[in-house]
């Protein structure tokens, strides 16, 4: 991809007094794969998962459950033998249930430090990648409305434990078999169960989770057990990027393997 | 195992410039420093560089590279292949003085905004005692060898001239981190909040933690996850967060 030259004023890396060198830049590397890669991923996975959220069918085969659809807040939900689907919405609620949660996740991950970085870059190009210049005229970064209201992650992080703890109890509920006795297990069970630890580690590696458990002390040596919390939160965090990735492919694949379980293209296979 | 290399780089000072071509040869376990000082020796007498240790530390030899922020010392020929043309050009984020060398006074002033170390009230030089964990976060940040590099790539400032007055840039932003997390700083109890000015007077804001500080940092400091980021949450505590903003007030804890 060569780098296109517009006729601009200068401005940037073409100030007056700054190396005059009219390229936008002089990178030689294929710098631009990875803002497109993950331009493709994320289209990918928004429009995969608009799709299954306005479905609002095959979505639950029992005793799994699609990660898009749990909790089930609406009274429309179809029943899922112990499962978390409670009637908080009536039925004036007429479109689909998952659109009732899935607010919080998505706010989670628009607001998460490593998204954010990948979006910014990918989407926005602010900028497309190190040394190379970014299209925009003016930028004010995240100083002022709406992008002040990244600061919120953190609430966004309190909701997206209390949804790992309610996954996490989706994903026990597929050791019942489909008439909810105990002591079954099906490749959906192990489905929901990778799904549910890379949530868990996504969730917990978030910096703002380093934060709460330690970050924010000034005297580590004076809180011995948030000091071990947060070296633990810090290595986990260290692969943040990754697991932000792999947990996003992990409840895709959730929700694809319900979805192809609940619409009968394909029978779970049953291990016990 | 010589060869004769292709290398484009830029001559001229703030009137204008441009990038000229040459040819210089190139021995085996050679840096860019290294050829660019053949090449002075040799075809362009005149040409400035400026440099000090060639050996990582001093942070003296940024340039770009093919594009890439980069210390010349530090930047190995086997990294580019024989035909391949090798582009220095000085740093294209602040002034040019001349050929390579730029003025990176920006830094400088931008030093000095940064309020520095408040001493603990009660004790003596000599009397500080700290805990290994607790200046463990601070101790990646002094590894820096202002280089500016970081500076230089930082978008903020490299595309958008406009915003120099307003913003502080990675290193001292790092810098406010580093003296936040010191666990004898005093500047709390003379009433500066660190975390609040890195917002309101530093431009904390103005980064977008899409990390380029960290991809360039000859020391491989983490920035942005062990700097910016923290400081942005801490910010948060201060400005965007009533309930922490409550619990501080109510159980006076965080100490
Ligand atoms: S992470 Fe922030 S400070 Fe570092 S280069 Fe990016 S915008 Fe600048
Ligand atoms: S933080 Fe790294 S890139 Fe920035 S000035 Fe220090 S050593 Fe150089
Ligand atoms: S989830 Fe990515 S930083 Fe919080
Ligand atoms: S010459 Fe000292 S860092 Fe390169």
């Amino acid at each position: 991809m060569a780098s296109i030259e517009r006729p601009r004023p200068p401005a940037g890396v073409h100030t007056p007094g700054r190396a005059a060198i009219p390229a936008r830049h002089l990178r030689t590397d294929r710098w631009w794969l990875a803002p497109t890669v993950t331009v493709v991923v994320l289209t990918a996975f928004v429009v995969y998962s608009t799709w299954r959220a306005f479905a609002n069918a095959d979505y639950y085969a029992a005793p799994y459950v699609s990660p898009f659809y749990s909790p089930c807040l609406a009274s429309d939900c179809v029943p899922m033998r112990g499962g978390a689907d409670l009637a908080v919405f009536g039925p004036w609620w007429g479109i689909s249930p998952a659109l009732i949660v899935l607010i919080f996740p998505l706010g989670f991950r628009l607001t998460c430090y490593y998204y954010r970085k990948a979006y910014y870059r990918g989407f926005w190009s602010a900028p497309p990648a190190c040394a190379v210049a970014e299209p925009h005229a003016r930028y004010t970064g995240e100083t002022r409305l709406p992008l002040v209201l990244q600061n919120v992650h953190r609430y966004f992080f309190y909701f997206a434990l209390a949804f790992a703890v309610i996954l996490s109890y989706d994903a026990a509920l597929g050791f019942r078999d489909p008439a909810g006795h105990w002591g079954h297990m099906g490749l959906g069970t192990l489905v929901l169960l990778a799904n549910i630890a890379l949530i868990w580690a996504y969730t917990l590696s978030c910096h703002s989770c380093r934060h709460i458990v330690g970050g924010r002390l000034k005297h580590f040596s004076r809180h011995p057990v948030r000091y071990r919390m947060w070296t633990w939160v810090s290595r986990l965090n260290a692969h943040h990027m990754a697991l932000a990735w792999a947990s996003l492919v992990g409840v895709a694949v959730a929700d694809l393997y319900v979805y192809l379980v609940a619409s009968g293209a394909f029978a779970d296979p049953r291990f016990f | 195992m010589s060869y004769t290399g292709h290398f484009r780089v830029w001559r001229g000072d703030a009137e204008g410039g441009e990038l000229k071509d040459f040819e210089v040869e190139v021995n085996e376990g050679e840096v860019v420093l290294d050829v660019i000082h053949r090449l002075q020796a040799t075809q362009a007498h005149d040409l400035a560089v400026r440099w000090n240790c060639k050996a990582g530390k001093c942070g003296s030899c940024s340039a770009e590279v093919n594009g890439r922020p980069r210390l010349m010392c530090m930047t190995r020929m086997s990294v580019f292949a024989e035909d391949e043309t090798v582009t220095v050009t000085p740093m294209r984020a602040f002034p040019v003085l001349r050929d390579l060398v730029t003025d990176v006074s920006f830094n400088y002033a931008k030093a000095r905004e940064i309020p520095s170390f408040v001493p603990p009230p009660g004790l003596a030089p000599g009397e500080y005692r700290m805990a290994q964990q607790d200046v463990g976060r601070s101790q990646e940040f002094r590894k820096c060898i202002e280089c500016f590099l970081c500076q230089d790539t930082c978008h903020v400032v490299r595309d958008h001239e406009e915003n120099k007055p307003d913003f502080a840039g990675p290193r001292f932003l790092m810098r406010i981190a580093e003296l936040d997390m010191h666990p004898l700083d005093a500047a709390a109890e003379t009433g500066l909040d660190r975390a609040r000015t890195a917002q309101d007077v530093h431009g904390l804001g103005y980064c977008n933690i899409t990390k380029c500080c960290t991809e360039v940092c000859p020391e491989q400091i983490h920035i942005t996850d062990n700097a910016l980021i923290p400081m942005k949450e801490r910010t948060a505590d201060r400005k965007y967060d009533p309930l922490v903003w409550l619990g501080d007030r109510i159980f006076r804890r965080d100490k």
